[in-house]
C-alpha cells in the first residue's frame, strides 16, 4: 500500500501569514487588505460576554468537605480520572480568601450553619454555590431537630446536585450547569434572586454620572 | 466478665462497704454483668469499686444516658468498667425521674466522665452535682429541651410526597 505525506499548510502559506502580520504591525497594511486581515483574526465580542467566559472556565473551588459526600467530591476535584481540569476548575483553594466556588458536600447541621455562612461571606465576589446531594439539598433523610433542613436556608444555592451521594458525573454536569449559567444568564445570580441588590463588595456597574452611563449601561464594565 | 455468682458477691461486697440499700438490683445477661445502684449512691459505689474492692475496676470505658419512656423512673445513665488487668467489664446504671435529674459527678474519680456527662446533659437533661464545666457540648449553646428525650418532637419538616401533597397547596411559594 502506497502512503503519501502531504503537510497540512504550505509552508509558502504560512509564511505570507507571518509577513502579513509583520506588515500589519508595521502600520504599512491599509486598505481592503488590512480588512481583510482584521476579520480574519479579530473575534467580535461583549466584553461582558468576554468576562463571563473568563469567569466560568476559571472557578476555583474551595477545599470544604461537610460529609461522605465530600469523598466523592474530592475525587471529582482532585482525580485525574475525573480530571476536573477539563472544565477550567481544578485549582483548589483551602483558604475562602482564594476561592470562589463552594461544593456543600454533605449534611449541614445547625451548629455547622454559621460557620459554612462565614466561610461562604469571606469568599471573593462574584461566587457561587453548588449544594451537592440530597442533604445540603434538602436534609435528605435527616428530617430531624439536628440538621439544616436544605442549606438554602441560610445561604444562596445557585445549583442543585441530587443523589446520595451524587456520581462524578453527575457533579461534574451541575458544574457544567454552573458554567452554563455563568456564561448564558449572569443576572439569574443569587442577588436578583434574594432581591439583595446594592449588597456587592465591589459594586459591578459603574453608575457613572453624564458621558459615561451609556458605557456602563451597555457593557456593563468592571470598577477594578 | 464476672459470671452471676461473681456479679452477687460484687453486690454483697458494694452493700457492704457503701450502704445496706445501695443496691437495686443484679443482671446477668448475654455474659453481662449489670449492678443496678440508687442514684445518690452512684458516685460512691463507683468509688468502692475504683479503689477498696477486692477486684477493682481502674478504667471507665464509657458513660452514657438512656430514656425508657413508658417506664419510670423515666432516664437512665450507664456506666460502663473496665478492668484492663482482669479483662472484665462490669455495667453500673442508674435511674432518675424527669422532674429533677440531679447526680453527683463522677469526673473526680475518673476524668474522662467529664466529656461524656456534658454529653449525657446535653442530651437528656441530666444535672451532674461537681461537674467542673457543664455546659453544651454538641447541640449548640443556646439550644432549648434536651433532643434525645424520647417525647422530643423530631423535628425537620413534614415531607411532601405526592399523596399529601394537596394538604399544603402552593407550598412552594
Amino acid at each position: 500500500m502506497e502512503v503519501t505525506r502531504t503537510k497540512v499548510g504550505a509552508p509558502d502559506e504560512f509564511r505570507s501569514r507571518q509577513l502579513k502580520a509583520q506588515q500589519m504591525l508595521r502600520g504599512d497594511l491599509i486598505g481592503p487588505d488590512l480588512d481583510e486581515y482584521v476579520e480574519k483574526s479579530v473575534l467580535l465580542t461583549r466584553f461582558e460576554d468576554a468576562q463571563n467566559w473568563a469567569r466560568k472556565n476559571a472557578l476555583f473551588p474551595l477545599g470544604f468537605g461537610l460529609a461522605c459526600c465530600a469523598i466523592e467530591m474530592i475525587t471529582v476535584i482532585g482525580s485525574p480520572r475525573n480530571d476536573l481540569a477539563r472544565f477550567g476548575a481544578e485549582a483548589i483553594r483551602f483558604t475562602p480568601r482564594q476561592a470562589d466556588l463552594i461544593i456543600l458536600s454533605g449534611r449541614v447541621s445547625i451548629k455547622m450553619a454559621p460557620v459554612i455562612r462565614r466561610i461562604y461571606e469571606q469568599m471573593l465576589e462574584p461566587k457561587w454555590v453548588i449544594a451537592m446531594g440530597a442533604c445540603s439539598s434538602s436534609a435528605g433523610m435527616f428530617n430531624n431537630y439536628a440538621v439544616v433542613q436544605g442549606a438554602d436556608k441560610f445561604m444562596p444555592v445557585d445549583v442543585y446536585v441530587p443523589g446520595c451521594p451524587p456520581r462524578p458525573e453527575a457533579l461534574i454536569y451541575g458544574i457544567m450547569q454552573l458554567q452554563d449559567k455563568i456564561q448564558r444568564s449572569p443576572h439569574q445570580g443569587w442577588r436578583e434572586r434574594y432581591r439583595s441588590a446594592g449588597t456587592e463588595e465591589a459594586p459591578d456597574r459603574i453608575v457613572a454620572e453624564g458621558g459615561g452611563a451609556d458605557l456602563a449601561d451597555s457593557e456593563g464594565v468592571d470598577n477594578a | 466478665m464476672p459470671d452471676a455468682t461473681g456479679l452477687e458477691l460484687v453486690a454483697q461486697r458494694v452493700r457492704s462497704a457503701v450502704s445496706e440499700d445501695a443496691v437495686v438490683d443484679t443482671l446477668h445477661a448475654y455474659g453481662g454483668a449489670t449492678l443496678e445502684v440508687k442514684p445518690d449512691a452512684v458516685h460512691d459505689v463507683l468509688a468502692h469499686l475504683r479503689d477498696d474492692d477486692d477486684e477493682p475496676y481502674e478504667f471507665l470505658s464509657t458513660l452514657h444516658g438512656c430514656d425508657y419512656l413508658p417506664e419510670e423512673p423515666r432516664l437512665g445513665v450507664h456506666y460502663g468498667l473496665l478492668s484492663m488487668q482482669r479483662r472484665e467489664r462490669l455495667a453500673v446504671k442508674t435511674r432518675l425521674g424527669t422532674d429533677s435529674p440531679v447526680l453527683r459527678s463522677v469526673v473526680d474519680l475518673y476524668p474522662t466522665a467529664s466529656f461524656q456527662e456534658r454529653e449525657v446533659y446535653d442530651f437528656f437533661g441530666v444535672q451532674f452535682e461537681g461537674h467542673p464545666d457543664l455546659r453544651r457540648i454538641l447541640m449548640p449553646e443556646d439550644y432549648v429541651g434536651y433532643p434525645q428525650r424520647r417525647d422530643f418532637p423530631m423535628g425537620g419538616e413534614p415531607v411532601l410526597f405526592t399523596f399529601n401533597e394537596h394538604e399544603l397547596p402552593r407550598w412552594y411559594d
